[in-house]
């Protein structure tokens, strides 16, 4: 599974990218979004784990997930996108589609029905008893499905904003 | 296979080909093209193993994840969604081929494999579904992917026309949940078979609206008049096999959703019996009538797969057995037939760059295999024995005069005739006359990819099969119209 969290490496304040120094970046925005972005993320994979018997599960988690990454978006344009989370939405899309089928035809295996919902109670060391479900691979699934929708909509229709934004700014500097 | 595995697979595979696919995207194009059609022909298999265990005319079910029918999802499978699923599956593969081969049709679109397989998983659900509300999913799955296969390409034309499409889509499926929450509201279930037993308890006139309520929203998918205006608009703007596809497959799910609710949970009839007699004279005539004022292949055909929905509608607006089996004899010969003739239209375009009737012409000399590819499915549309349009036709005319329905009989017949005469005009504009006197001829420099061909020719034999196979095909109809009318082995199969 892809991790979908953003860029525990990245050094807090501007980022070093090609468009640090762009204008339209905005000091306070950064910062925020710093403090926002992981903690969206954290919250988007609680709800996905909560999701099974609580308000919550893949879908929300993943608008959660795809919220973060708008406002990663927001902030520094595709570029930025790109590299939060440098990965092809198709791929993402494949793999969160092939992950819930997957888990439907496990079904078979387990319970003899397809979409068949198993579930095991693990003792982990930390956590403690731990009710896993194979509704929650399903529910994977279906999280790497919409943030790769998201990313899809901010890569096609933001990175033609971006450009449209770029020209007004290239003709604003050429009249002054 | 048992019907256990087989009926989840047929929704199942499709969608996971589809991630299979997407995965793909990037790699050689013959990957992708490989997983289309090897998932695309298994699911013709599936689908006629669930053919072969309801034959006799049993229905078969499956409870998704082992979940009670109450709360859980129910996969059934009686004669009619089996036949559909059969000629659905024929339709898809047999269009994904000929997409292959074709050269102008954005084939090779990264999207265009992984929505044609989500489509098909989309039409599967549809016909598989035992659930109102699923029903709605499996229709938004395959509405979400048409969305986009119609419009491949962008030129400005597809886009203004695929606005259209687009619009009345989301409208009909919004009209369609508040359908689904009136339903609710009225009995407390969503399930196909428990609405069965309860809308028996709702008072007449809630029930009389709810069906048709549920007949708006059903007709605006299946352009049944007056809310068809949709589909002559944005149809032939998209890509060939896209349009073969929609024309042979979209619509007719519709109707398959409205023989399915009209039978199973309004079985009476009654005035809304009248309002489909109505309807579907006034479909086959405003279809027909405005086919005959359009210069361009794809454009006269759209018009006809309207006046040919009338015909269906007209089968089971007489609420008989004989009617309803007429009207599902007429769905499975209509799909195939109008797919072909769009794959013709499709070559015809491809050759000579234009489906125009005034600048074509000659194209007997000049094509002749095609000339007797699009000839033999025309006569059939037209209802000329011996091909399966006239046994389908006659079907329900028998029917329609044995109810004693004497007008809507007399339309359709009337609307046979010209049907012949647009076909008549087909004939006439692209393949009659002297080629070196048209404005564009199918030359023998353009010819098309053997696949376009053998595509094309394959569903041409299969609905010269169904002549054949007449006997057999009439008996599985009537079977399947006796399990949609009597409601009980459907019942109890999904809620054992």
């Amino acid at each position: 599974m892809i991790p979908p969290t953003g860029p525990v490496h990245r050094p807090t304040g501007p980022p070093a990218g090609p468009d640090a120094n762009s204008p339209r970046r905005s000091v306070i925005l950064d910062v925020v979004l710093d403090l926002v972005f992981r903690t969206a993320v954290l919250f988007g994979l609680f709800l996905l784990f909560a999701g099974h018997n609580a308000p919550g599960g893949g879908f929300v988690s993943g608008l959660v997930i795809g919220t973060a990454l708008v406002l990663r978006y927001v902030a520094g344009g595709a570029a930025e996108v790109d590299r939060v989370l440098p990965l092809e939405e198709h791929v993402l899309l494949g793999a969160g589609l092939l992950l819930a089928f997957a888990s439907g035809a496990a079904g078979w295996i387990f319970g003899g029905a397809f979409l068949y919902g198993a579930k095991a109670t693990l003792e982990i060391p930390v956590l403690g008893t731990v009710n896993a479900t194979s509704a929650l691979v399903f529910d994977v699934g279906v999280d790497l499905v919409v943030i790769g929708l998201v990313l899809g909509l901010l890569r096609s229709l933001g990175a033609a904003a971006d450009r449209d934004a770029d020209d007004v700014d290239t003709r604003r500097g050429v009249a002054s | 296979m048992s019907p256990d595995v087989a009926l989840p697979l047929l929704v199942g595979l499709p969608l996971g080909a589809a991630a299979v696919s997407l995965l793909l995207l990037g790699r050689p194009l013959v990957l992708q093209r490989t997983v289309s059609l090897v998932v695309l022909a298994t699911m013709q298999v599936l689908s006629i193993v669930v053919v072969a265990s309801v034959w006799d005319g049993s229905v078969v079910s499956v409870r998704v994840g082992a979940v009670d029918p109450a709360v859980g999802i129910v996969l059934a499978a009686d004669p009619l969604g089996a036949i559909m699923l059969v000629v659905s599956s024929l339709m898809l593969w047999t269009v994904m081929v000929y997409a292959i081969g074709s050269q102008r049709t954005k084939e090779q679109a990264p999207a265009f494999h992984p929505l044609y397989l989500v489509l098909a998983a989309g039409v599967a659900a549809s016909f598989l579904t035992a659930d109102l509300f699923n029903l709605f999913v499996a229709f938004e799955v395959m509405l979400v992917a048409s969305y986009v296969l119609i419009t491949l390409g962008g030129s400005r034309d597809q886009v203004r026309h695929g606005m259209t499409y687009v619009v009345i889509g989301l409208l009909a499926s919004t009209l369609f949940i508040t359908a689904i929450g009136l339903v609710y509201a009225a009995t407390g279930e969503v399930n196909l078979a428990a609405l069965a037993v309860a809308m028996d308890q709702v008072p007449t006139g809630i029930r009389t609206a709810l069906g048709l309520l549920l007949l708006v929203v059903f007709g605006v998918k299946a352009a049944i008049f007056p809310l068809f205006q949709w589909l002559p608009d944005s149809y032939p703007t998209a890509p060939s096999p896209v349009t073969a596809l929609f024309a042979g497959l979209l619509t007719k799910v519709g109707v398959y959703a409205i023989i399915r609710t009209q039978t199973l949970l309004f079985p009476t009839g009654g005035e809304v019996s009248i309002a489909l007699l109505v309807l579907a004279a006034l479909t086959m005539t405003v279809g027909v009538v405005g086919a005959i004022a359009q210069n361009d292949i794809k454009r006269i055909l759209s018009f006809h797969i309207v006046s040919q929905i009338g015909y269906m509608i007209f089968g089971l607006g007489l609420f008989t057995l004989a009617g309803i089996a007429g009207a599902v004899l007429y769905v499975v010969h209509h799909i195939v037939v109008k797919t072909t003739l769009f794959l013709v239209g499709g070559i015809v375009e491809e050759r000579a760059g234009t489906g125009a009737l005034d600048r074509l012409g000659g194209a007997m000399h000049t094509a002749p295999v095609l000339a007797v590819l699009f000839l033999l499915p025309a006569l059939s549309l037209a209802g000329i024995p011996p091909f399966s349009g006239f046994v389908a036709k006659l079907s329900l005319a028998q029917s329609g005069f044995a109810a004693e329905q004497w007008v809507v009989t007399g339309v359709s017949l009337a609307v046979g005739l010209l049907t012949l005469f647009s076909m008549t005009k087909i004939w006439n504009g692209v393949f009659w006359g002297d080629p070196a006197r048209a404005a564009v001829s199918l030359d023998r420099e353009h010819v098309v990819a053997a696949p376009m061909t053998v595509a094309t020719a394959i569903l041409v034999t299969v609905s010269l099969a169904f002549v054949v196979a007449a006997g057999p095909l009439y008996d599985f109809s009537e079977r399947a119209a006796s399990v949609l009318l009597e409601r009980g082995a459907y019942v109890q199969a999904v809620l054992r």
